[in-house]
């Protein structure tokens, strides 16, 4: 059994005392570093990234560099449920249903779930990492242009199709979404698109900014307008584990979401990135209360968890099987190899079994270890919503701009947390969520880039949609998606997939 | 639950300390007589996102020169604009040598191709001198065809309406290249832009796409691998990394000469003396065999004793910045 000898190797490797050290270090890092308002995996990964740069053990700078990879994302999560600051496009998928619960005195569970979820999740994909790498890479290598148009079509008509009620306020957050998402210099000719003239927007509206805004921002200035909000929060805190029931009712969320985020985390060109999204769609019309989602539906935070963590793991396959960086964050892993003199690629494998194996199987521990260091956590953060408003608004406003200054060095994108916030505000007075909008922030990209290369390359010929059968299917699913949305006996079951609370 | 009190006030300590460690960072550089430079730590100002090649350059050589001068070395990563808001922000900085910017080839096709920029490579900077040049490389997906350069060549003239060509983003590395390369084969095919040189490979590897030129860095263990096709390296001597590539010269394409130079600059009012003291710093580092080795694993080198000099770096910039206007006329991203 060739793969219990590696992964034998491997738990050699990631078992080492000074190994789960600084798999322990980089988990504790990540999740204090990630719970900071406003800063993500991304910008958590690449502050820290120096840190590993003086190891001599190439495999101990990849595992605490990991570790601290995955202690962000949950670190994230968790401002994402207690506060509702997601740091990257997949917590604030978390942070719909996560925060509702927070609000009714639930953040114990819901951070839980999310541990538990993550854990779970994060264990099979480590599996799935270890049996079936190199075939799922080649796999999703076919994967091109045509076919990532395909799925982030697919991705948009779901979340549409799935919201009804504010269906068309929903379609209009998208719409702004994506076109938020064209600010910035076209990548294709290098026409500057909306950005008046200030250089700051040539690289695009940030990330950051635009979910510090209209999700904190907005949600503080909510808060401000209407302080009955807040009491309900304060008064229920000491609900903070879940029951048996709880528990057993994930079961299924977190199967699908890891199932989901398995597959999707492998493809190279953004799959993450619809992960949690995918996951949460699921969930929702699997659901025989569709209408808790948005108003604090457990599913609705365990299963987008466990298909995040999952995708993370998974993402790592493209990197250490192609050496190839499927995200920002596997673009930084990259420098961390070449630093340590090793250039990831398809000969890491059999020429670095130990740092190979070493590395997945630290992966395991990294989640084990997360969860150990978290669940105790829980109780602190939860009776952080008990600090007093007048101290933590300031508070979550100017780490957030801290933060967010420190990942460019540029107060402009101190200043759009503002602008953000104010039209966050707006949004939400008006009936309208900021999760749809953040959706088609994240995917507007992905989905016109995909569109114009798949066309480049057939020479402006559509039908390359259609004949391409990876991309027919897709597109063939997206259509009976939005065949199911206009029949009006659906219609009628259909509940909002985005409420923001009333 | 002690242990998770005093585990969580350990963290609180470590989220509270983060950011001052950054604000630090951020206000690193003192003033003062320029006969004590320096007296205060330096900050490197590096205009890509930290793990990218320039990043990793800059980190190698920022150990060596830290000691020569015993004083901190901080890397800071500004990002955006093709790297014309890190240079932007590093020519109003204070001209006392503690803002130190690493830059490209980028800084040399900037004035080309963002026509309203608000700084002058040439006049509001100093020049310490070039670091290395990294070599580029042709490649192609492995199911193509030509083995050989002329066979590409002859291939490519064939389709020209149906090859396409990679590159990561206007402006990039590899689209300059690809530019040159173009324009060696005398034909204009249809380029394909990525956000990037991951996502560009990816599309190569898996064969959505044909060829392009990118940065041994990027492209190394993909041709080693065979996972793609080289067929030529850009530069004027082989790349000891890929010693069965012959140069593009070699390979019957004269014109495509290319290398991804990378040099330090400072604002254009840092005295003169600063500007020595920070060359023979970069002299030093460069010497270093840790610096050698590591730059080998990249598939390129130091840059020779006499390039690393405010001279040859200006030289480089001055004739780099006309040719580039020529080739790329009529691309602009404004």
């Amino acid at each position: 059994m060739d793969l219990l000898d590696n992964l034998g190797l491997g738990l050699q490797t990631a078992l080492q005392w000074q190994n789960i050290l600084f798999c322990l270090i980089g988990v504790a890092l990540g999740t204090a570093v990630g719970v900071l308002p406003g800063i993500g995996p991304t910008a958590t990964v690449a502050m820290l990234l120096p840190i590993t740069f003086s190891f001599d053990e190439p495999v101990s700078a990849l595992i605490m560099l990991a570790g601290i990879y995955y202690g962000a994302q949950y670190g994230g999560s968790t401002t994402a449920i207690l506060i509702n600051l997601p740091g990257e496009s997949s917590s604030a998928v978390t942070a719909i249903d996560g925060h509702q619960m927070a609000r009714d005195g639930r953040a114990g569970h819901a951070l839980a779930v999310a541990a538990i979820g993550s854990f779970v999740a994060g264990t099979i994909a480590t599996l799935v990492l270890a049996v079936a790498a190199p075939p799922l890479a080649r796999a999703a290598l076919n994967f091109g242009p045509a076919e990532y148009f395909a799925l982030v079509v697919l991705g948009l008509i779901a979340s549409i199709t799935l919201a009804s009620g504010s269906t068309v306020k929903a379609l209009a957050m998208i719409v702004l979404g994506i076109l938020l998402g064209t600010v910035g210099q076209d990548i294709y000719t290098g026409t500057p698109r909306f950005t008046f003239g200030i250089r700051e927007l040539y690289s695009g509206i940030n990330f950051v900014s635009v979910a510090v805004g209209v999700f904190g921002v907005a949600e503080i200035l909510r808060n401000l307008h209407d302080p009955q909000r807040r009491t309900k929060m304060v008064d229920k805190v000491t609900n903070l584990w879940p029951s048996r029931e709880v528990l057993r009712s994930i079961v299924g969320p977190v199967a699908r979401g890891t199932g989901l985020g398995s597959v999707l985390g492998v493809l190279p060109g953004g799959g993450h990135v619809l992960a949690s999204y995918a996951s949460y769609a699921v969930e929702k019309r699997t659901s025989k209360h569709p209408e808790e989602f948005g108003r604090g539906a457990i599913a609705g935070v365990a299963g987008p968890e466990s298909a995040n963590n999952a995708a993370a793991q998974t993402s790592f396959i493209p990197l250490l099987t192609l050496g190839i960086p499927a995200h920002p964050v596997m673009a930084l892993m990259v420098g961390a190899f070449i630093i340590q003199g090793i250039t990831p690629g398809p000969e890491v494998m059999t020429s670095e079994p130990e740092l190979f194996w070493g590395l997945i199987a630290s992966m395991w521990v990294g989640n084990l270890l997360l969860v150990l260091l978290n669940l105790p956590l829980i109780g602190l953060w939860v009776r952080m919503l008990t600090v007093p408003y007048s101290v933590l608004f300031p508070t979550i406003v100017t780490l957030a701009c801290i933060g967010t200054y420190s990942l460019g060095q540029n107060a402009f994108h101190v200043l759009a947390i503002a602008f953000f916030g104010l039209l966050g505000f707006v949004l939400l007075r008006s009936g309208c969520e900021p999760a749809p909008l953040l959706l088609g922030f994240v995917l507007g990209p992905l989905l016109e880039e995909n569109l114009r290369r798949a066309l480049l390359i057939s020479k402006g010929d559509p039908s390359v949609f259609l004949t391409r059968p990876i991309s027919a299917t897709l597109l063939a699913l997206a259509a009976l998606a939005l065949l199911l949305a206009v029949l009006p006996t659906i219609r009628r079951k259909r509940e909002t997939v985005f409420v923001e609370g009333e | 639950m002690t242990t998770s009190g005093r585990k969580s006030r350990l963290l609180r300590l470590g989220a509270a300390l983060t950011p001052l460690c950054f604000m630090a960072a951020a206000c690193s550089g003192g003033g003062g007589d320029p006969a004590d430079f320096p007296d205060d730590n330096i900050e490197v100002i590096v205009p890509f996102s930290a793990g990218g090649p320039t990043d990793t350059v800059t980190r190698m050589i920022a150990e060596p020169m830290a000691e020569e001068l015993g004083v901190q070395v901080v890397v800071q990563n500004i990002e955006g604009a093709g790297g014309t808001v890190a240079a932007g922000e590093a020519a109003q900085a204070d001209a006392d040598g503690y803002t130190v910017l690493m830059h490209h080839i980028g800084m040399s096709t900037a004035p080309t191709l963002y026509p309203d920029l608000d700084f002058n490579p040439v006049e509001d900077f100093k020049t310490i001198g070039l670091v290395t040049e990294v070599p580029m490389t042709v490649i192609a997906r492995k199911d193509l065809e030509p083995t050989t350069l002329e066979e590409l060549t002859t291939y490519v003239t064939d389709n020209e309406d149906s090859v396409t060509l990679a590159h990561a983003g206007i402006g990039s590395a590899s689209h300059l290249c690809g530019v040159l390369l173009q324009q060696a084969m005398g034909v204009e095919v249809q380029e394909v832009p990525y956000d990037g040189t991951g996502p560009a490979i990816a599309d190569l590897v898996g064969g959505q796409v044909d060829f392009m030129c990118d940065q041994t860095t990027n492209t190394t263990t993909q041709i080693t691998s065979g996972a793609v096709k080289g067929y030529a390296v850009t530069t004027t001597e082989p790349v000891e990394s890929l010693p069965d590539l012959p140069t593009a010269a070699e390979a019957g394409l004269d014109e495509l000469e290319v290398t991804v130079w990378h040099g330090l600059y400072v604002p254009s009012d840092t005295p003169d003396e600063v500007v020595e003291k920070l060359n023979s710093a970069l002299q030093v580092a460069l010497k270093d065999q840790g610096v050698i080795d590591q730059m080998g694993d990249l598939g390129t080198a130091p840059v020779a004793e006499d390039q690393a000099t405010p001279d040859a770096l200006t030289q480089k910039l001055e004739s780099e910045i006309d040719a580039w206007s020529g080739v790329l006329s009529g691309i602009t991203a404004e």
